[in-house]
């Protein structure tokens, strides 16, 4: 049996032949639990790294600014997300402030960085150095990238707030949710087949 | 042959977890086999799953009780301290007409964690008794889990949100409480709770009664 032209369900087992849709967007399913197989992006390459690029800008000018003032009395706190993380920390509260610290800053940036590492050379036909490990690494992290809860987190926070005190919204508010909307552009355009595809291996 | 029904582990293939690349079982022994295109250990399933997620399930549900009793935040304003916790904070929501906000943390903080963790239970029985009823919805259900995790985390990032704005010197900061530390440890086991079930275990007893 070749195995080359053959794929398995990730959630049933059941053998399929590999879904050819080259250049097409749709979404193929597995014929027993349904579980999307493969998802085909036309111009993968080239939308993931445009969305990767403008997600860094983004990711910048969101970490660098405060996201919310607080202002009470003439007392004005502002917080930017890392710190609120320094906060944290110096209630004691170390668990939780790693736990903050990874889901909504190292992870996010870990994958930027990744996927701008592997698409740039990708678009310029070359293969970066050791790429099969280091996209293997993205897609165990994604899990743990969790910026679209954060923002709820933002908006509970601002509802709780904004009866004791005025309360300002910076600038890296807005960049949080266009960041949002990018990296979850960047995650359904992304398809990983044309990254395996470039991989020389031995059978 | 794609009109049989048949399975990778059927045909003797390791599908990788990673890039889904098939390649042969070895004989026997393949504890250290790796996927020669990306270079992820293959398993023909996850290793242990059943016994591991049960682990991560009952670890969650002991974390989630303290979760619940102690408190949240500590809000100490002109000398007096108020500690909230989970339920408290929402019956405060609902009581003074924000129940809007109330609702997103009762189903955040305590609708999807639990049932997160009861449909994994179920699902873990299920697997266990070898049940053949209803494979689609059962995977279906696995998929739920999955994706409802991590919106639990919203109540952890409005605590470090309040603890990095409200800080007025005497007159009132909040600080996170110890109720904190174990709701976030709910959080990262159930999700690896459901990250460490194979829902082709489901599957695999269906199969048993083709042959």
């Amino acid at each position: 049996m070749n195995t080359e032209n053959l794929i398995a369900c990730h959630e049933c087992d059941l053998l399929h032949r590999i879904p050819r849709h080259e250049g097409r967007r749709c979404v193929s399913r597995c014929r027993r639990c349904n579980a999307a197989l493969h998802r085909g992006v036309e111009n993968s390459i080239d939308r993931t790294l445009a969305l990767t690029l403008a997600g860094v800008v983004l990711f910048v000018v969101a970490n660098s600014f405060p996201f919310l003032a607080f202002k009470l009395q003439g007392q004005v706190t502002q917080t930017t997300l890392i710190s609120g993380v320094i906060d944290l920390y110096h209630q004691g509260k170390w668990e939780i402030s790693i736990l903050v610290l990874l889901t909504t800053i190292v992870v996010p940036m870990i994958q930027l960085l990744i996927q701008l590492y592997v698409f740039l050379p990708l678009k310029f036909n070359r293969t970066p150095w050791n790429m099969a490990a280091v996209f293997r690494f993205t897609q165990n992290l994604s899990p743990w990238s969790m910026m679209e809860v954060f923002l709820i987190g933002i908006l509970v926070a601002i509802v709780k707030l904004v009866g004791m005190a005025q309360i300002i919204p910076g600038l890296a508010l807005w960049s949080f949710a266009l960041l949002i909307v990018t990296l979850a552009a960047a995650a359904a355009n992304l398809d990983s087949r044309v990254v395996w595809d470039r991989v020389e291996y031995q059978r | 042959m794609t009109d049989m029904l048949m399975t990778a582990a059927d045909a003797g293939l390791l599908s990788c977890h990673n890039c889904s690349l098939l390649s042969r079982a070895g004989s026997g022994q393949h504890a250290d086999l790796l996927c020669p295109r990306c270079g992820a250990v293959l398993h023909k399933r996850k290793p242990n799953s059943i016994a591991r997620t049960w682990a991560f399930v009952i670890a969650a549900f002991i974390c989630y009780i303290p979760a619940n009793l102690l408190p949240m935040t500590v809000v100490t304003s002109l000398g007096n301290v108020q500690e909230d916790t989970i339920m408290s904070g929402v019956i405060y929501f609902m009581q003074h007409g924000e129940w809007p906000i109330g609702l997103v943390i009762l189903i955040a903080s305590v609708v999807v964690p639990l049932t997160k963790l009861f449909i994994l239970i179920y699902l873990l029985i299920s697997v266990q008794r070898k049940s053949q009823w209803r494979p689609v919805e059962r995977t279906r259900l696995y998929r739920v889990t999955e994706a409802i995790g991590r919106w639990s985390m919203t109540d952890i990032y409005v605590v470090t949100i309040l603890v990095a704005l409200v800080q007025l010197g005497n007159l009132t900061t909040i600080e996170a409480g110890i109720g904190a530390i174990f709701f976030g440890a709910v959080v990262v086991l159930t999700i690896i709770a459901a990250m460490t079930f194979d829902p082709r275990e489901i599957w695999d007893n269906m199969e048993s009664t083709h042959d």
